[in-house]
């Protein structure tokens, strides 16, 4: 088993996420990646906005940017344009990379710049104390749901194609080792790299709709058929999904992958590396 | 070497900024400030450097930030609503101590306004627009030929300080074309990097100037950049006295020093018992109409600051000791007059000449202040 210790600010702990939640497995996985692919700790640079998610990078030892609230994207580009030879994760939550960001999330992957995106969807506002995001689930309970979500949810993966993401993967925090694959093959990758990682909140999400703790939240995460997941969730609120909405259920692994021209801004012709 | 060129107030501004080592601009296209993003993109690349079109105001500045932090100076341009969405990362900048230079050619407001009519309706705003407590440090030129000054300035004081720093000019000098004379090298401060080893740095730790060395990321030293409060390490704090102690030193980075930032012009001030307080493009008034004024036997002087931000409290002090009245002459309805009367604690007449229609104060209006004021005292 890797140690991570090495990749960890274990002066900056204790850290700030809640019991049971599932964030760290997802810090873990993504450090064990970086020491997978022998990256040099002092040129990887972690980009965060806001929220829980976001919080993550302050505990790696790297380069860490804890920037506003949704722009994590628009740093990671001024930071990669200017620095290319810097590895450029972006660390990004639901809310902040599918609100408030959504148009720097879409424009960074429209421009195929060479970063990656990994965020954490725990279906809900987490930091802010549990308010409806652009992820719940139609139906769920939140603090600014009371009766239940009567918005439909993104799917962020789609989303993400649509926009011209050359490489997209979605995984669950439940399964770490192939959480850590496709980071690696997400970091590998030439261009924009997004990868979904379906975390839980038990201490919002949970509590409101009756999902269990997180060790329940996790393995309400379950595999059902090849690379699909029907989290806990979208079973329990089924019956409030309007028909028009898609059916339950995750697909997971990498779902698009692509070879195109990668944005390095307006500048002098290099040679190209290839 | 030298050399005279005929250009317009938005291309000196990119030309001092290259010319001041600026190799990132990030921008989004806004009139009037578009033409300086439309010369960085084709200066930039020569000058080893990069330009990037984002897709709003609020990623630029965003970008300007993250560019910064990897150790090139960079900025943006932008005007009125541009510079509205810009506030949360100028109060960012101030936190994390990020250089990086802001320009807002001001048009009318508020909100969509008159995008191609002047105005000097953003005093205030380049002053208070972020929220919280905090420095700011704003230059405005009142000629093609400053503008060129005053950006080199911009990017030497915010590399100096550590601070974002906004040029601050209207759309007549952004358009008009002067003839400039372009210094074949000008002055070029950098930010200084730490003398300690990777282990023992700490990112927020001042230095004597109360300013912290700044290393680039990917230059070996690890560390963390926060907007919240945080502690010398850089790393959150909630602690009362740690945040006292931020606050302090954020705002005294500036006010220690307004002595090397204030830069005030004083036009025929010496014997003058009437002076103009103009800034800007309204600076080119007032000095015509002070000239005519003085062939008529009235004793009109002129106070510009090229410095808005820190005010020039101890400048605007003594000519109010000095002058029967000082005319504060601004194209808005009024912004800098408060800060002229607080300055003058009542030492003088304050007389405001204010004008938010579009148009630029003329000499004439002006002259004409002073020669009903002098008939007047008759």
């Amino acid at each position: 088993m890797t140690d991570v210790k090495s990749y960890l600010r274990e002066w900056a702990m204790p850290h700030v996420l809640c019991p049971g939640c599932a964030h760290g497995i997802v810090l873990r996985s993504f450090l064990v990646a970086v020491d997978d692919l022998q990256l040099d700790q002092n040129k990887v640079a972690l980009v965060a906005g806001i929220g829980c998610s976001s919080r993550l990078v302050g505990y790696a030892d790297f380069c860490t940017l804890h920037g506003t609230h949704g722009r994590a994207p628009a740093f990671a580009t001024g930071l990669k344009l200017a620095r290319p030879e810097l590895s450029v994760v972006v660390v990004t939550g639901d809310g902040d990379g599918l609100a408030i960001g959504g148009n720097h999330l879409i424009h960074a992957a429209r421009r195929n710049i060479d970063i990656t995106v990994i965020l954490l969807n725990n279906s809900i506002y987490g930091m802010t104390g549990g308010q409806v995001a652009p992820t719940t689930p139609p139906g769920a309970f939140a603090s600014t749901a009371p009766g239940g979500n009567t918005e439909a949810s993104f799917d962020a993966c789609k989303l993400l194609i649509g926009a011209g993401a050359s490489f997209v993967a979605r995984v669950l925090a439940a399964t770490p080792i192939e959480m850590t694959k496709l980071m690696a093959d997400g970091m590998s990758h030439r261009g924009f790299s997004f990868i979904e990682v379906i975390s839980d909140c038990p201490e919002y999400f949970g509590r409101y709709n009756k999902a269990g703790g997180g060790a329940a939240m996790l393995t309400g995460l379950t595999l059902r058929d090849e690379g699909v997941a029907v989290p806990l969730a979208s079973k329990r609120f089924v019956n409030h999904v309007p028909s028009s909405a898609p059916p339950p259920g995750i697909t997971t692994g990498v779902l698009h992958r692509e070879d195109r021209p990668v944005f390095v801004g307006v500048r002098k012709a290099v040679d190209d590396e290839s | 070497m030298n050399r005279t060129e005929l250009i317009q107030g938005n291309e000196a501004c990119a030309l001092a900024a290259v010319a001041a080592g600026c190799r990132f601009f990030g921008g989004y296209p806004i009139t009037p400030s578009t033409g300086i993003a439309e010369q960085m993109v084709r200066l930039l690349p020569d000058a080893g450097g990069v330009f990037v079109q984002m897709e709003d105001e609020i990623a630029s500045m965003a970008a300007v930030i993250g560019a910064s932090l990897a150790g090139s100076k960079a900025m943006t341009a932008t005007s009125g609503p541009g510079f509205s969405l810009m506030q949360e990362h100028i109060g960012y900048a101030v936190m994390a101590e990020v250089p990086c230079v802001i320009v807002n050619v001001m048009r009318g407001g508020p909100s969509t306004g008159r995008p191609t009519a002047p105005s000097q309706g953003d005093v205030m705003q380049a002053r208070w627009g972020t929220h919280g407590d905090h420095p700011a440090v704003v230059l405005a030129p009142s000629s093609v030929g400053e503008v060129y000054e005053l950006t080199v300035r911009a990017f030497n004081l915010a590399e100096r300080f550590r601070t974002p720093v906004i040029v601050l000019y209207d759309e007549i000098i952004g358009h008009t074309r002067e003839s400039v004379v372009l210094p074949g090298s000008v002055d070029v401060v950098d930010r200084i990097k730490p003398d300690v080893e990777p282990e023992q740095f700490w990112p927020k730790a001042p230095a004597a100037n109360g300013v912290p060395p700044m290393p680039a990321f990917g230059d070996g030293y690890r560390f963390h950049v926060t907007g919240l409060t945080h502690d010398q390490r850089g790393f959150p704090t909630e602690d009362s006295a740690l945040t006292g102690a931020l606050m302090t030193r954020l705002n005294n980075k500036v006010d220690d020093h307004v002595d090397e930032i204030v830069q005030v012009e004083r036009f025929m001030l010496d014997d003058a018992d009437v002076a103009i307080f103009a800034y800007g493009i309204v600076g080119r008034s007032a000095r015509e109409a002070v000239q005519r004024a003085r062939t008529m036997g009235i004793k009109a002087g002129m106070i510009r600051p090229l410095t808005l931000w820190p005010f020039p409290d101890v400048q605007v002090a003594a000519v109010a000791e000095q002058v029967d009245a000082m005319i504060v002459a601004e194209m808005n309805l009024g912004q800098l007059i408060g800060e002229v009367q607080r300055a003058s604690g009542g030492r003088t007449e304050i007389v405001g000449h204010l004008r938010a229609d579009g148009e630029p104060i003329t000499p004439s209006q002006l002259l004409t202040e002073l020669t009903d004021r002098n008939e007047a005292a008759r």
